[in-house]
């Protein structure tokens, strides 16, 4: 009897651990998905359904190093981070750049993962300026984008994307602008925010951007 | 006699240990300096940046350029230069607002960084080399 009892207690221990593992296994981390948004009403269906809008990057086209245009269509099946340089910047653009070198390195021939580092410097650097600072910066493919756009276009997607960016002749190279690096999802909801200038960020957004990808691959963990 | 030997000595060592001193204190000033000035295009290892911006670890050129290193600082430079072996244009810009006694930590700390053995370049030497500079352009 105290045997057999024994035995109920430890099959129901055993089973309770077995279904917590379980759920663990399940349990994906998400990232946050930032920015504005507001509740949209709908009818699928015949149905009035509500759901949430989330802020996304909006259409776009610019002028890449190869002098080639580039739309948000390029990114449609990647996910990709953003940011905002100048190639004659003397300030936090090295480092930037020294970092997406990085990024570039780990995912680099993954066709899922892209770069989009977008000129504030309207005037000075054009698509060959662009193509020579990607040379010497030792970047080559496409998986990289630098992009050369009007001053309307390059500052108002800036905004869009959530990053500072002026011209001002006072700062070091006479624009002022954030050193963000910013992470965007297949469905171009901003999902991430890292200084580009700092290294332990940067990691964070390189274990992030394995997340997001997970996202899009549930199972594959499992595999 | 062997009293004044004595005393020879250790005045020699004395100074010795206060350029010593002198040196590390500038050194340490430059390094703070070179962050903030330096090390975001030469790297903090002063490794720099592909082909877009030069090591400082061409102990050579730091050693030949030794004159001209306060102008480079100051002023920038915007010629061709061949370091280990490797062909840089990218124009640097000059830190005009760098005193002569900042220019000295900075070269301080270079020049006895990454393999460099310059020992202590004094604020002395950086007025001197200062004045030969082509900067009136």
């Amino acid at each position: 009897m105290n045997i057999s009892h024994t035995k109920t207690r430890l099959l129901i221990i055993t089973s309770v651990c077995m279904i917590l593992a379980a759920c663990q296994q399940h349990e994906q981390k998400r990232l946050p998905i930032l920015g504005e948004r507001h509740a949209a009403t709908k009818e699928v269906d015949g149905k009035t359904v509500t759901d949430t809008v989330y802020q996304t990057i909006p259409a776009f086209s610019f002028i890449n190093q190869d002098s080639v245009t580039i739309t948000d269509r390029y990114f449609n099946n990647s996910i990709y981070v953003a940011d905002f340089f100048f190639t004659s910047c003397p300030s936090i653009c090295p480092i930037m750049s020294k970092n997406l070198l990085k990024v570039l390195k780990k995912y680099q021939g993954n066709e899922q993962v892209k770069i989009l580092s977008h000129s504030i410097d309207t005037k000075y650097d054009t698509p060959w300026v662009l193509k020579r600072y990607a040379n010497k910066l030792g970047v080559t493919g496409d998986q990289w984008q630098f992009v050369h756009g009007s001053e309307a276009a390059i500052y108002g997607i800036a905004d869009k994307y959530m990053v500072y960016a002026k011209e001002d002749s006072n700062a070091p190279g006479g624009f002022e602008h954030q050193g963000w690096l910013i992470l965007v999802d297949k469905d171009k909801r901003i999902r991430g925010a890292y200084d580009g200038t700092n290294t332990e960020q940067v990691n964070q957004l390189m274990a992030d951007m394995d997340i997001l990808l997970a996202e899009y691959f549930p199972n594959k963990e499992n595999e | 006699m062997g009293c004044l030997f004595a005393v020879l000595l250790i005045s020699i060592f004395a100074c010795q240990s206060q350029d010593e001193i002198k040196k590390a204190q500038f050194f340490t000033n430059g390094k703070s300096l070179y962050t903030s000035h330096c090390g975001n295009c030469h790297g903090e290892q002063g490794e720099g940046l592909g082909n877009l911006y030069p090591p400082l670890t061409d102990t050579a050129f730091i050693k030949g350029q030794r004159q001209t290193l306060p102008c480079i600082v100051k002023y920038g430079i915007h010629e061709k230069l061949t370091i280990n072996q490797r062909v840089f244009d990218t124009a640097m810009p000059g830190s005009n607002a760098l005193s002569p006694q900042e220019i000295a930590y900075i070269l301080t700390y270079v020049g006895n960084s990454f393999g460099n053995e310059l020992g202590l370049v004094d604020t002395d030497e950086i007025t001197k080399g200062l004045k030969t500079c082509n900067e009136a352009k």
